[in-house]
Order: structure tokens, then sequence, then C-alpha cells
């Protein structure tokens, strides 16, 4: 019964895109067209995150706490 | 309100009628016995205190309904053009006209919006449109099942019959489009007598004694000195403008009026003008524009000045502010033209249109035009006004001398259905379709609001449009409906604003309430199930509504 009910509301909610997107109007060889775009260019992103996005974000936390540090030493300097 | 005052002395008898009146928006139980009392009298005695009007509402979808409308658009006109590009290479046949191959090094023919338009968004929801009807199209119709083997390029008919579809969608407001043996019994003897075709124009040999009874009927159930009858409504918008107004004439009108109206406007030759919808401080400022500098070049006055408005607004089921307009007319010395197509019959306490609903004396406005076919189940259009004015028309109007006069079985539907409204064929049966039609029309617009639709125009109008905003929730509504054996009209782009697309209801007084109340369960089921539900006004559940003044809880 479970599965039924995910099924119906996945269909529900594929008709919905359909719907918003506009693609309900095409014809069925264009929305798999749309669609395949659609996944690939989504998929392209997912994997781009995945592989950068660590690697940037470390980088960047580093240049900051790099900042922070600096400024006590800078005020010790010209203190004494 | 103006001149209201000016009305007590003269109807001194229904004034405790008028009090009980004001304070009961319902004055439907009350009107019973005025009613029989306006119908002895002949005259349409609409001067009843005015009444307050209920405000139209234009409620705007949240931001990101525009935003994904915008996007749908975008989606499908990006593969509009990638199905031109297929069609140009060759790849795939084009089943629209085409310009042949000597003709391709010369101007293009079909490349302009309009045409791209209907070869890549329109033809593909086609279906939705045009549907063959093969009855009567009273409250319930059937329709011939067509299916398209190449996506709505060609259609083919089934043979079957899909019968019973509620109607919402006919403007037969009071139910006159029917075929019922003893109502339609004068209108068969007087094919008897005078045939179907007239075979001449009015100026000609075409002015029978029955088109005369027929003026005559109009000019007494409106109200107005004299009236004058044309074949088609149309017509009679775009081919009499043009015998009122001319050059150095000024015409100010809505800016959502109607296409006929325009067509009038621009034929006449006369400079023209446009404010926003119903906004009367729009208006104002360009009435004192047009009085203070004049003609455009020259800076003398303009011969005449004349503002065009519409009783209710096909598109957005808006009433016109009329007493604000009288009050305007009368201070700047402007002319109303008052297109009454879809009010006449539809809205006033005893159907007599506008004028009655606001209780605004008919002759106060210049020239008062509507149409036969919507409220009265026939076809053509009329204009009262003044004697002199009406006789003016006969003699000058393209109309009254070109086009064939009306066909003597369509003048005995309008007489009849006349007759039927005002009372004086011994029934109550005309008032009580008045009646109905007010009810259901509130019943409806009520429950919509309820259920979280958003619903434009005022609450006594029996046009409703229903806002869907996204293309592909418009082709899917249509289509969902039609599966639940209801008929509805969904309009697009050219007809409305790009980001709202709607569907249109017209309330009839034929419907029952189990066939509204089956409407308003389908559109519950299918608002959730599409998403349309936008309003952010959304009453949960009814005994809230106890703890409001603002409306009567005793019908």
């Amino acid at each position: 019964m479970e599965m039924k009910k995910m099924r119906e509301n996945l269909g529900w909610l594929y008709y919905q895109y359909l719907l918003i997107t506009g693609i309900y109007v095409l014809e069925p060889w264009e929305q798999s067209v749309f669609n395949t775009v659609l996944f690939t260019t989504v998929a392209m992103v997912i994997y781009t995150s995945y592989v950068f996005v660590p690697v940037h974000v470390r980088l960047a936390l580093e240049f900051f706490s790099e900042l922070v540090r600096e400024q006590p030493e800078s005020t010790v300097a010209l203190m004494s | 309100m103006m001149g209201t005052d000016e009305h007590y002395p003269r109807n001194g008898t229904l004034k405790s009628h008028c009090d009980q009146k004001q304070q009961e928006n319902n004055s439907l139980k009350n009107g019973y016995h005025k009613n029989e009392k306006v119908q002895k009298n002949g005259m349409g005695n609409g001067f009843h205190q005015p009444r307050v009007r209920g405000e139209d509402s234009f409620e705007e979808a949240p931001m990101y309904v525009a935003v994904l409308t915008y996007m749908g658009y975008g989606i499908v006109i990006l593969f509009g053009y990638f199905r031109d590009l297929l069609r140009a290479i060759g790849l795939e046949k084009c089943h629209q006209a085409q310009e042949r191959e000597e003709q391709k090094d010369f101007v293009p023919l079909y490349q302009d919006f309009e045409n791209f338009y209907t070869r890549n968004l329109y033809m593909r929801v086609r279906d939705n449109w045009n549907r063959p009807i093969c009855s009567l199209p009273g409250p319930v119709f059937d329709l011939m099942e067509r299916v398209s083997d190449d996506n709505n390029w060609t259609f083919r008919l089934t043979g079957r019959t899909i019968e019973n579809v509620i109607n919402m969608g006919s403007y037969n407001y009071l139910g006159f489009a029917e075929n019922n043996v003893d109502f339609l019994k004068t209108v068969a003897e007087v094919t008897r007598q005078y045939g179907v075709g007239v075979c001449s124009t009015r100026q000609e040999l075409g002015n029978f004694s029955i088109h005369e009874k027929l003026e005559r009927h109009v000019a007494e159930f409106l109200g107005m000195e004299s009236a004058m009858a044309f074949g088609m409504g149309f017509a009679t918008n775009s081919m009499n403008i043009p015998a009122l107004v001319g050059k150095g004439c000024l015409i100010l009108s809505d800016e959502l009026n109607h296409t006929s109206l325009i067509l009038g406007a621009r034929l006449s030759g006369a400079t023209i003008r446009v404010f926003k919808h119903n906004n009367m401080q729009s208006l104002e400022k360009l009435l004192k524009e047009a009085i203070c500098s004049g003609q455009p070049r020259t800076h003398r006055s303009w011969k005449k000045i004349l503002i065009m408005v519409e009783g209710i607004y096909s598109m957005e089921g808006s009433l016109v502010r009329l007493p604000e307009i009288i009050a305007l007319k009368k201070k700047y010395k402007a002319y109303l033209y008052l297109d009454e197509a879809h009010s006449i019959g539809a809205v006033g306490p005893t159907g007599r249109g506008v004028t009655e609903h606001f209780g605004v004396d008919p002759n106060e406005v210049d020239v008062l035009m509507g149409t036969f076919t919507k409220s009265f189940g026939a076809a053509g259009g009329y204009i009262a006004g003044k004697k002199e004015l009406v006789d003016y028309l006969r003699a000058h109007s393209h109309s009254a001398m070109y086009a064939t006069a009306m066909s003597p079985p369509v003048v005995e539907q309008i007489i009849r259905a006349i007759k039927c409204i005002m009372g004086v064929d011994g029934t109550t049966e005309g008032q009580r379709r008045v009646r109905q039609l007010a009810e259901n029309t509130r019943y409806l617009r009520s429950r919509l609001k309820d259920m979280g639709f958003i619903v434009y125009g005022n609450q006594d109008s029996p046009v409703v449009p229903l806002l869907l905003y996204l293309p592909g929730k418009v082709g899917a509504f249509s289509r969902a409906m039609l599966k639940r054996k209801i008929g509805v009209v969904v309009v697009g782009f050219p007809a409305t604003p790009i980001t709202e697309a709607r569907a249109r209801f017209c309330v009839s007084a034929a419907h029952t309430k189990e066939m509204l109340d089956k409407v308003l369960q389908s559109l519950d089921e299918l608002g959730d199930y599409i998403r349309v539900k936008f309003s952010r006004h959304r009453l949960s559940h009814r005994p809230e509504l106890d703890g409001e003044t603002d409306f009567e809880l005793d019908s």
C-alpha cells in the first residue's frame, strides 16, 4: 500500500513539474529532450560541487583565519 | 450619491420600501412586492435608493506565480524556435501555411509573432476551443467527441457524443436559450405569419410591424423615450459610433473596452484617449485636460466629448462606476455611451441593467446600447435614447441603411423574453429567473472565494473569471473539467494580459443548485490536484464568518 501511495505521490509531483515548467503542452519526445537536458545539467552541477566545493571552502577558511591571527601580532608590533 | 434627494418627492409611496431595501443588501425578498408594482406601472421605475456598490476585487497573486508564468512561456517559446528550426531545415513537415519556393527571397509572410504564437503555442492546446456542440446551449448540452492523431493539427470526430455536459460558458444568463414548445408558441406563430427571411434593409422594404413593436417594447423595458434594434450586436457598436461622433470630437474610452467599441471609435475618425480601467481620477484628469487645452494643434474646443464604458466588462467581471461617471459627465458637460451587452437582464433587482442596480435614472445616460444575444437568447443589438437621437440614427447609421433587418422569429423571441421579464404575460417566471440568477451568482462567487481561488470582479456580476496564470495549467484545467463533464471556457494570451490566463464561468438562471454543487465540488478537487488556489484570503472553515458584519446570514 505504501509503495502504491508513494508511486501516486511521485506521479503527482511529476505532473506538477510538467504543469509548472509548461512542458505539459509539448509533445512526448520534446518532453524527453527537455528532461534529458535538465537532468544532465543538474548532474553536472552536483558533480562539480562535489569535486570543488570542499577544496574552496577549506581555502576560504584558511584565508580568513590567517587574517584574524595576523591582527594581534601587528598591534603588538605597533605598541612596542 | 448624486441626486437622491430629488427622488424622494416623486417616490413618496416607495419610501418605506426603499429604507428596508437599504438595510438589507438582499433585496430580493423585499423586491417581490415592489416588482409587482413596477410591472403594473409599466415604466422601469428604477428610482430606487442608490445602492452601495460592492467593491471589485482584483487580488494579485504571489510573486512566484508571475515568475513561474514567465518561465513557462519562455521554455515553450524556446521549443517553438527549435521546432521552427527543424521545419526550416526540412527534418519536419510544416502543417501550416508556408511560402512557396519561388517566394522565399521576397518579404517573409509568416515570421511575425502572431504566426509564431499560433504555430507553436496555440496549436498545441487547440483542442480546448471550437468544440462542436450538437444540442441547444442550455444549462446542460451535448458535445461531439473528437480526437486528434497528429497533435491537434487535424481533428477527427469519433461519432460518439458526450452527453449532459454542464455548460458553464454560454451567455445564457436568464435561461432563455430553451426549446420548450409552450414558451415558443408565439415564435412559431410569427414564423408562420412572416416567414423567416426579410429580404431587405430597414430603410427599403424591411420595416415590418413586428420591428416597430419590438422597439416600443425595448424602450418601455428600459425606461427610455425611444429605441432602435439592429441585426448584429457587434455591428451595433461599430456602425453607430461613426454616426454619432466624427473628426473634431473626443472619445474617452476605458482601457478594457470590447473590440466592437474600439473598432467603432477608430472608424469614426475622432481622437481617442484611454483612461485606466474604472479609475475615476484618471478620467477626470483627462476631462480637465481636454477642456483646458482643446483640440491638439488649433486649441479650439472639442465639438463633443463622449465617454465610452461598458456595464459589465466581460473578461474581468467588474461593474462600471456609474454614479461617479454621471457626476463627472454633468460637471464637465460630456456625453455618456454605456454598452450594456452583458449587464442588461443580468443585474438589477428587476433585470433592467446597471442603471437600475445603481438607482440611476436611465435618461441620464445619453446613449444606452445593449445586445439581445446574452440575456434574451436571441441575436442583435439595440440603441436607446432620446427620440431625436434615435430618429437621427434611423436616418444616418450605416447599420440602419445597409444591414438587413432582423429576422421575424428572432424578433418574436426577444419580444416574448422582454414580456416575460417585465411580467406582462401574466406569469412571474421572468422575475423568478432574475432572482435565481442573482442567487446563483452570489452562491458561486462566495463559495469560490471560500475555497481559495482568485476570482476577479464585482460580487453581483454573473461573469466569474477564475485566474489560472500558468500556461501549462490552462490546457490541463480545461481538459480535466471536460473529463468530469463540465464545459468551461479558458482564455489565454491575446485576449488577456500575458500573465493572467483565466477560466471564465457564466452563471445562468437555468442552473440548479445541484449543478452548481457538482461544479464546485469538481473545482475543489481539481483546484487541489492542479494547485490553482492562489488566494491568500482563504477561509478554512465557516464558523469564523459569524463574527463578520459586512453581509447578512439570513439567506
